[in-house]
């Protein structure tokens, strides 16, 4: 029998740059409020969120990634003919199939990529990036394109109290390739399907389509339940996650948490005894809860307005419905 | 003042700032102290790490005064 041949592995890899796309509309709160009985001030204490983006009239999920994407690759110096892996994560892609990957890539020209999609929920973006990571270091793909995009607007009801204020759509990405050492330390991640109706759909589509009615199939969320879980759950992961990187919180530049609610933010952040110095991730306050987008928006803001040093250290963790999470340390681009 | 009372007192004080004098048995969580739904699910994680109690979801609504409270988590501990 002849031997197989593999592919070489490689010592590491690193995020080489990132972009990120929001839509030009802006939805107030009061906006919001008015359909569900609310307020501005009730919605800022709930949740820390002031505003949040909304695509145009015709503007779709994948027109988002492609100008995310676009932007990370030019801040990347890759040329997409390079990327041999296009990653989308996103729950909110309206077609069953096929899936958002591939018409990204083809958009963006990176004509000799695999395309797949990934559904983690808020955890997409950092499950995403873990895969890339491991497909890089066995040599299976050497530049990725990773792509976190939402548009929730298609699927939350805007009467729903519990979630038509927390969403909102966008997209973020990064390009991940190859490097002499880890930029990316081992990804913690894990999943708790015993709980997966906290965060789920009103009906399935199939019930849907048996009994068609006005109040299509939306997202539904135990927000409780959910704070509690993240509240308690978040700050063990990010904890593991330090020590399977083999640094202290000391160590970080950055803390990009999912911009789930800024009240469990601020709650992680006590509970971890973050130092001074380490700036968190508060994206959320203007662009609302974008589920998988979240992470990459807040670094790619964070990046530009805080001028995050090249080979810091950002402590990443997406967590969501599922219930899944995923947590990593990068080097920062 | 009770251990648990003191207790649970200097929870709410840590989770949302309302001034320890003022959470006395008679208070009321929400109408009272102004503790909203996510504060109280941080001030019964508490609870349940300081007292060794379990305070499960379907019980918290019961919970309408730091008496009713102190009553739950001594009955349990």
């Amino acid at each position: 029998m002849p031997a197989l041949t593999s592919q070489p592995t490689r010592a590491g890899s690193r995020v080489l740059g990132t972009g990120s796309y929001r839509p030009e509309q802006i939805v107030t709160n009061d906006e919001v409020a008015a359909l569900i009985d609310s307020s501005d001030e009730w919605i800022r204490e709930r949740s820390g969120i002031i505003e949040r983006r909304r695509c145009a009239p015709g503007e779709s999920l994948t027109d988002m990634a492609v100008a995310a994407g676009a932007k990370a690759i030019a801040d990347s110096g890759i040329s997409a003919d390079r990327i041999s892996m296009v990653l989308v994560a996103t729950v909110t892609h309206p077609f069953q199939t096929p899936a958002a990957a591939p018409e990204v890539a083809f958009r963006l020209g990176a004509l000799n990529a695999a395309a797949i999609d990934l559904g983690a929920a808020c955890a997409g973006f950092c499950y995403s990036l873990g895969m890339a990571d491991s497909m890089i270091r066995a040599g299976s793909t050497e530049y990725v394109l990773v792509v976190g995009v939402e548009k929730f607007t298609d699927f939350v009801s805007p009467t729903d109290r519990g979630t038509a204020f927390i969403f909102g759509d966008g997209a973020g990405a990064a390009i991940v390739g190859p490097s002499d050492h880890a930029g990316i330390s081992p990804t913690i991640w894990g999943a708790d399907g015993e709980q997966k109706d906290l965060i789920t759909m009103s009906q399935s589509w199939s019930e849907f389509r048996l009994e068609p009615h006005d109040n299509f199939p939306h997202v539904v969320m135990s927000g409780q339940q959910v704070f509690r879980w993240a509240v308690s759950d978040v700050p063990k992961i990010a904890t593991r996650t330090l020590e399977a990187a083999g640094i202290s919180a000391n160590d970080l530049t950055a803390f990009i948490p999912h911009q789930a609610n800024m009240r469990i933010t601020d709650a992680v952040v006590r509970a971890l005894k973050l130092p001074e110095h380490v700036i968190i991730g508060r994206d959320i306050e203007t662009t609302g809860n974008t589920s998988a987008a979240s992470v990459p928006l807040a670094l790619d803001r964070l990046r530009q307005s805080d001028n995050l040093p090249s080979g810091g250290l950002a402590l990443l963790i997406g967590f969501g419905a599922g219930l899944v999470y995923a947590s990593q340390v990068i080097e920062l681009p | 003042m009770s251990q648990t009372l003191e207790g649970l007192a200097a929870i709410v004080n840590e989770v949302a700032g309302t001034p320890i004098e003022d959470i006395t048995a008679d208070k009321a969580f929400v109408d009272d102290l102004d503790i909203d739904s996510l504060s109280m699910v941080e001030v019964v994680m508490a609870c349940e790490d300081k007292f060794g109690v379990s305070i499960p979801d379907g019980e918290v609504k019961n919970l309408r005064t730091v008496g009713d409270a102190v009553a739950y988590i001594d009955a349990q501990s």
